[in-house]
């Protein structure tokens, strides 16, 4: 039987500021354990918070960026339950004057857009770590995170399906990014998300009873248990069972979702609000100013690049999602004016590299270097093969100049007819049962015989002019 | 006569002309502390008099308390001395850091002599909830020094201590002081860092000073207030010189008395003194009395437990046997570690208080209870907001009662709470207020001091130092009972 999916994510992510929200450590990922704690984060006896005010602009460049409503009145709440990595024994979060209300997120929903409504966007600390590890009898706690800055973003019940959840995080991420309101970095968990998913038989009927997902630290591991759960919600409702509300944990290793806590066993979390921190109003005049502060947001920059550059959505989508990209392609657009050519360039190639490249590698690329290749490709120097295959990774990964690399490997193509009538004739004379295939008519041996001259000449034959050489041969035999 | 009968001030005079040293006021205190506690019926001010840390002793020249010697109640934050609030839950744990005020003393030159029992975490009355033991009054040791801060007035009013810092909650610096006829002063919310004080009810929490005269009073507080950047509610606002309030003539204050005030529970000799004697003293000064109505005061106490145990629920979360104090060792599990530990370390009251704060604060309960009592302390605020349009500081009797007997009310939570009933609608109004000795009691036995209570407007302590060195200077209470010689 068919169901609909009803799913809503909340989404913690880390902001970018040098220390805690309410101490001055420093937040640096990978330290020692409890090497970056004072009184006020290790919630010692007598310590107080004060607010990080970089905390409160990032939040509201991000509100306002989403289109939210920002708050005037800046409160606090102490949202009150008890775990080891908890080190007040309360979280300092927002309650029920959440910093931003509303907003959306733009996602593609096959070839049309669709608007994710978002609910609030507030402020929180984050918890510590617990070590179970160290030794079989105890478990130990790191107070490194505490104290880091959060924004919780919660959307609305607008999506429906693990694969728009997918592109909405995707979305999100781009536009915090490019705002500088986060880094988004997963893996040092600047971004992890809970979601809710229920289901329903009809349209009309109310919303399904709500599971909620906690522990996934990645969009990989949203959409997996997002399948995983609208999957065993579907048979237990197919065989007659009833969904209860309850909250499950995913376990990433084992691919599925294990049952947390039910309904009856939720926290009362007894929120009141956070006395040591006095609510503060934010002057008109300041939004205003962080509001102009937003660059250009990805979708606006999508829609410009489609326009100027002449790019497929589907490019300009590609390359828009990461600011770094976007200017580099930028940049490459100065000087050389073949447009989708830079496109492919960085959708292809680079992209590639980014994915498999270490992020210390990713760090800057430079257009001169990038330009000067698709130039040697277009006046015949170098084949596109080879220049992606043998020059353009060592190319960003050493910072060096491509010609360079061409030099060293003896790269340089070669488009002298006798050299490359000398390799056919090699080719040809190695493989004679595939000459007799081409003769009886079987037309693509000649493909395979095309590629025994690039594997002779190394890659440097100009590969136009062997396809050219080759066919003339091989018809006059 | 002992240097340690001494207030801050006069030592400083002898300071000043080499008449004596620091060590040998260090020495004559020390000698007070162990006479003091010779005998079974011991008064028992101190958890652990000096530690003797040179860090803490060694006196700075400069500052206006150069080589003073200060006690501080156990729940101030003093770098490399343990602090436990009497619990034995933070038994062992020794802070790593100066809360502010500590930070401010040492910086006028002050030394850090010992830290002062009191009640649990400052939950009480009596300084009878201490894990190690109550202390005694100094005035008939059969009684209560009042609470919380109980030891640093009992130390005050001993001569074991120059001046002490206590904390006020409820009442918890004027109410001993009362008890023990000594001075204490709750200064305006905000007026002084709570950083370094472990937090019983952050809302309603001050530390302040309890002196011998009024004079050591305006001195301390001049040192340990203003702004602090590490408490955001601090307030930013400039710390006027109180010692110059002092001598100054207070002809044409007026002062506010209640109207509607509470007779049953007041003690008649109480209110004799304050209600009488004192107005009469006031009104020959030149002093206007104005009867003033401040009609949600009686709700106070009310809203108090509702509003101190909420926050105090919360604040002491934090002791959960994880990180520091007492982790009972036995433990199978993590609940099993926080029910084991948090029921064995914490005492009746403070169990008492967790229990009652969590259900006030729970979904279903917020509304009627924390929200209502935010509500009616908001009205609070405002009757005494309307009564200082009219006047320049209200009087009323610090406590119900003189000390009572040790055992008397600590079976009995209700009426124990009950004696905070004058002190109380000062901390959830935020505004500053003074006790001064104004009588004594003589039909018990040993004669009791008698208290009187000064509530002024908020950040004005400089009018109530005003009032209360003039009603001092003139009374002379603090000779009668010996503080000052």
């Amino acid at each position: 039987m068919s169901h609909l999916v009803t799913i809503g994510l909340e989404t913690h992510v880390q902001l970018k500021t040098r220390t805690k929200i309410f101490c001055g450590c420093k937040l640096e990922f990978g330290g020692l354990p409890n090497s970056q704690v004072c009184p006020v984060c290790l919630g010692l006896p007598g310590a107080l918070p004060v607010l990080n005010r970089k905390v409160f602009l990032l939040g509201l460049r991000a509100v306002l960026a989403l289109q939210g409503a920002p708050s005037t009145v800046i409160k606090f709440d102490r949202k009150n339950y008890f775990y080891p990595d908890l080190p007040k024994g309360y979280q300092i979060s927002q309650y029920d004057s959440p910093l931003g209300v509303g907003g959306s997120v733009e996602i593609r929903s096959g070839d049309k857009t669709k608007k994710i409504r978002l609910n609030r966007l507030h402020l929180e600390e984050d918890a510590g770590k617990l070590i179970h590890d160290n030794s079989p009898d105890a478990s130990h706690v790191d107070l490194n995170r505490a104290g880091t800055p959060l924004a919780e973003i919660v959307t609305e019940p607008d999506l429906e399906s693990p694969e728009e959840a997918y592109d909405y995080l995707t979305n999100l991420k781009a536009i915090l990014k490019s705002i500088g309101v986060s880094d988004c970095d997963m893996e040092k968990g600047h971004l992890r998300c809970d979601a809710n998913v229920s289901l329903r038989k009809n349209e009309k009927d109310p919303l399904g009873k709500r599971v909620e997902i906690k522990n996934l630290n990645s969009f990989k591991a949203v959409k997996a248990a997002l399948h995983y759960e609208i999957g065993r919600q579907r048979e237990a409702v197919d065989k007659g069972e009833t969904i209860v509300q309850e909250t499950r944990l995913w376990d990433d290793d084992r691919q599925k979702t294990i049952s947390m806590r039910s309904k009856e066993q939720a926290h009362d979390y007894r929120y009141f609000p956070e006395p040591d921190l006095v609510p503060f109003s934010v002057a008109k005049e300041e939004i205003e100013r962080e509001r102009k502060n937003i660059p250009e947001l990805p979708k606006e920059k999508m829609k410009r690049f489609i326009k100027d550059y002449n790019l497929t959505p589907y490019d300009a989508h590609l390359i828009t999602q990461d600011d770094k990209l976007a200017a580099f392609f930028e940049e490459c657009a100065v000087h050389y004016k073949s447009f989708k050519k830079i496109a492919n360039w960085i959708t292809g190639p680079l992209l590639a590299y980014i994915n498999e490249a270490p992020a210390s590698d990713t760090n800057e690329f430079s257009s001169k270097f990038l330009i000067k290749l698709m130039k040697m490709v277009d006046d015949g120097t170098i084949s596109f093969q080879a220049a992606k295959d043998k020059v353009f990774t060592q190319m960003l990964r050493e910072k060096r100049d491509p010609e360079e690399i061409l030099q060293e490997k003896g790269l340089t193509q070669v488009s002298d007819n006798a050299a490359i009538q000398g390799w056919i004739k090699e080719a040809l004379e190695s493989n004679p049962k595939v000459v007799q295939d081409f003769k009886s008519g079987k037309e693509s041996a000649a493909m395979f015989l095309i590629g025994q001259v690039m594997k002779k000449s190394r890659g440097t034959a100009n590969p136009g002019k062997v396809r050219e050489l080759m066919i003339q041969r091989l018809k006059a035999l | 006569m002992s240097l340690s009968e001494k207030t801050a001030f006069q030592l400083s005079e002898l300071y000043r002309k080499n008449e004596c040293t620091q060590e040998d006021v260090l020495k004559d205190l020390a000698s007070a502390v162990k006479a003091k506690d010779r005998d079974a019926r011991r008064i028992h001010a101190y958890i652990q008099p000096a530690s003797g840390s040179p860090s803490l002793t060694a006196r700075r020249a400069g500052g206006g308390l150069s080589g003073i010697p200060i006690a501080v109640k156990d729940n101030i934050c003093v770098e490399g001395e343990e602090i436990t609030c009497a619990s034995k839950i933070l038994k062992g744990f020794v802070s790593p850091y100066n809360a502010t005020v500590i930070q401010k003393l040492l910086s006028a030159g002050a030394v850090i002599f010992g830290r002062t029992n009191m009640d649990e975490f400052a939950f009480g009355s009596s300084c009878e909830t201490s894990v190690y033991g109550p202390t005694r009054n100094p005035r008939d040791p059969e009684r209560v020094p009042g609470g919380s801060s109980g030891g640093s007035a009992a130390s005050v009013a001993d001569h074991s201590a120059i001046a002490a810092l206590g904390s006020d909650t409820g009442g918890s610096i004027r109410q001993p002081a009362s008890f023990c006829g000594v001075v204490g002063m709750k200064p305006t919310y905000g007026r002084v860092s709570r950083y370094g004080l472990v937090a019983f009810a952050s809302s309603l929490d001050q530390i302040g000073p309890i002196t011998k005269d009024v004079r050591d009073s305006a001195l301390l507080l001049g040192v340990i207030a203003g702004h602090d950047p590490k408490d955001s509610t601090s307030a930013d606002l400039p710390v006027p010189d109180y010692l110059e309030c002092l001598g100054q003539s207070i002809k044409g204050m007026k002062v506010g008395i209640l109207t509607d005030d509470n007779k049953e529970g007041l003690n008649p000799l109480v209110r004799a003194s304050v209600k009488e004697e004192a107005q009469n003293t006031l009104r020959q000064l030149g002093v206007g009395i104005k009867e003033i109505s401040l009609p949600h005061m009686k709700y106070a106490v009310s809203v108090y437990y509702i509003v101190a145990p909420s926050e105090a629920s919360s604040n002491l979360a934090r002791f959960d046997g994880v990180r520091y104090g007492f982790r009972d060792s036995t433990v199978a599990s993590v609940l099993d570690m926080y029910e084991k530990t948090r029921g064995e370390g914490f005492g009746a009251e403070a169990k008492r208080r967790i229990i009652l704060g969590t259900y006030s604060l729970s979904s279903g309960y917020y509304d009627a209870y924390y929200l209502r009592a935010m509500k009616v302390r908001t009205k609070i605020k405002q009757d005494f907001d309307k009564a200082f349009k009219e006047v320049d500081a209200i009087m009323m009797p610090t406590s119900p009662s003189v000390a009572f007997k040790l055992g008397e009310k600590i079976q009995n939570p209700l009426e124990m709470y009950l004696s905070d009933i004058y002190t109380i609608s000062a901390n959830l109004a935020g505004i500053p207020a003074i006790s001064i000795p104004c009588g004594m009691d003589g039909t018990q036995g040993k004669p009791l001091p008698i208290g009187l209570q000064f509530l002024g407007k908020p950040f004005d302590e400089g009018t109530l130092y005003k009032l209360a060195h003039a009603f001092e200077q003139n009374t002379d209470f603090h000779r009668k009972l010996g503080n000052v010689k």
